[in-house]
């Protein structure tokens, strides 16, 4: 008998008026697996992580968590569902208004009885985990810079040992090196956690340095999915079109 | 050709399906907010935001306003040597709508400005959606700690507002029009009543209130990125200033109709 997948999604869809985004998408995440969706822009990525945070409802369709319903899950079934997560934003979504630490423990403090001291400790052993160092969590997010924002970003994500993370471009807008420590990052925390990841990008590099398995996203469902080591030769021209940046081939990008 | 039934009809709807958003938001705010966790954190740091950082803004308005008010009224008294009347006019114009409607109006033009573009600024960079999946249910968070704010902190303000405008009347009264001290604060305190007084902290606590919704309802539903939030902190202020005037009547009417 197959193990049953950390996070389960079929016939997802999901339409904004006459834009149907999501077409009836299917996806697996092993537990403890790796999970990246490639896919260009607009092709609805965004959309499919927020269906699974709950911070989008989706059309129709289904997405089990542990075997569990999420889709039209409201208060404490959501809140349990959301105290398993990390989530790793594209622009690192810190909150201007508190310092670094507060960011970090923010979902400490949430979901655990946890005195603030208690919580600035544990935010700066995390931010030490990131290569942050203690004196940064005094500061500001207006204060870091967009690599360490990132860190930041994914030291408040792993805080609270989530069972699942979730990475939404990780590496967009960072510089080739600081995108190679942000990818090291991920694959160690991810690893030390023992935590199941799920991650949308474009960036190629990204994606052959934290993936165990890929999953290529085009016109709202997944047309090809396998193991990263078999990406090179899936053997469909959209894939290949796009993990090598071609611009002639069969996707045709909207602009 | 168009057809002047259907533009109003248009118009009505669209009016009526704004008011039934900002009523489903309001009623999602309180009734999360009524059930906890409280931020009492986050109603300090409001506190402060809409209330005490307001004051220079609110007591300049308030003493110029009371200063004026005694000017305006001596030269029109004078004229039927009713001039022992300022004091009452201007502290019964200072506390029930002067003080109130100035002060509700400077605290939308500031404070409700102010939030709907930190939490539409929130909204674009996902700062709001970070909340939700950090288990905090951002109406609880963000908006039912700046509902409370504004309840609490505009009738604090216009209890210093008027104050302040009764103040600025007894200067330019007694330096300038010849009152006597004592003469002015006696003539001040013989008609007011209580109800006076209630009445504009009941309109401080309303406008405070409306102040706060429209702050959080056009930040929160803001999209677009910077032209959204720009947007949305426009319509915050001019909604809020219309529904305070539009409040001010019916609270009004509702104290003093007899």
């Amino acid at each position: 008998m197959t193990e049953q997948p950390k996070i389960r999604i079929r016939a997802l869809t999901k339409s904004f008026g006459p834009n149907r985004v999501l077409r009836g998408l299917d996806l697996d995440v092993p537990k403890g697996g790796s999970v990246v969706v490639i896919g260009g822009s607009g092709t609805g990525k965004s959309v499919l992580l927020k269906c699974i945070l709950g911070l989008l409802e989706p059309d129709a369709g289904s997405i089990r968590i542990d075997g569990e319903e999420v889709v039209g899950a409201r208060g404490k079934k959501l809140t349990a569902y959301r105290a398993k997560i990390g989530m790793l934003f594209q622009g690192a979504a810190l909150f201007d208004s508190l310092p670094v630490w507060e960011n970090v423990a923010f979902g400490l403090m949430a979901t655990n009885s946890i005195s603030r001291p208690e919580a600035r400790d544990k935010a700066i052993e995390t931010l030490q985990k990131v290569g942050l160092a203690s004196a940064t969590a005094d500061l500001y997010p207006a204060e870091l810079s967009g690599g360490m924002k990132k860190r930041a970003g994914l030291a408040r994500a792993i805080c609270t040992s989530p069972e699942i993370i979730f990475f939404d471009e990780p590496t967009t807008g960072l510089d080739p090196i600081m995108s190679d420590v942000i990818n090291e990052l991920i694959r160690n925390s991810v690893s030390d956690l023992g935590a199941t990841a799920l991650s949308i990008t474009h960036d190629m590099g990204s994606v052959r340095k934290i993936a165990d398995r890929v999953a290529m996203l085009y016109e709202g469902r997944i047309i090809w999915e396998g193991p990263v080591a078999t990406m090179e030769q899936s053997g469909d021209p959209h894939v290949e079109q796009f993990i090598n940046g071609k611009a002639e081939g069969p996707i045709r990008l909207g602009g | 050709m168009i057809n002047p039934v259907q533009v109003v009809g248009s118009a009505v709807i669209a009016v009526s399906q704004a008011a039934g958003r900002i009523l489903i938001f309001a009623g999602g705010a309180i009734g999360n907010g009524l059930v906890g966790p409280f931020y009492w954190r986050q109603l300090g740091r409001q506190l402060v935001e809409m209330g005490y950082q307001s004051l220079p803004v609110v007591g300049l308005t308030a003493i110029f306003t009371g200063m004026v008010l005694a000017l305006q009224s001596h030269t029109g008294f004078a004229r039927f040597q009713a001039e022992s009347a300022i004091p009452t006019i201007v502290v019964l114009s200072v506390v029930r709508e002067l003080g109130p409607v100035l002060a509700g109006l400077m605290v939308a033009g500031r404070v409700g400005a102010a939030m709907a573009a930190e939490l539409g600024t929130m909204r674009v960079t996902e700062q709001i959606d970070a909340l939700a999946t950090l288990s905090t249910d951002p109406m609880r968070y963000l908006v039912f700690p700046r509902l409370v704010a504004g309840l609490i902190a505009l009738p604090l303000l216009v209890v210093v507002a008027n104050i302040i405008g009764v103040m600025g009347g007894y200067l330019v009264s007694v330096f300038k029009l010849g009152f006597g001290p004592i003469e002015y604060l006696n003539r001040t305190f013989e008609f007011l009543e209580l109800m006076d007084v209630v009445s504009g902290l009941v309109k401080a606590a309303v406008f405070g209130f409306i102040i706060a919704l429209m702050g959080c309802y056009h930040g929160y539903n803001s999209e677009g990125g910077a032209q959204g939030v720009g947007t949305a902190t426009t319509r915050a202020v001019v909604s809020a200033s219309i529904l305070i005037l539009t409040a001010n009547y019916f609270v009004t009417e509702a104290f003093f109709d007899r």
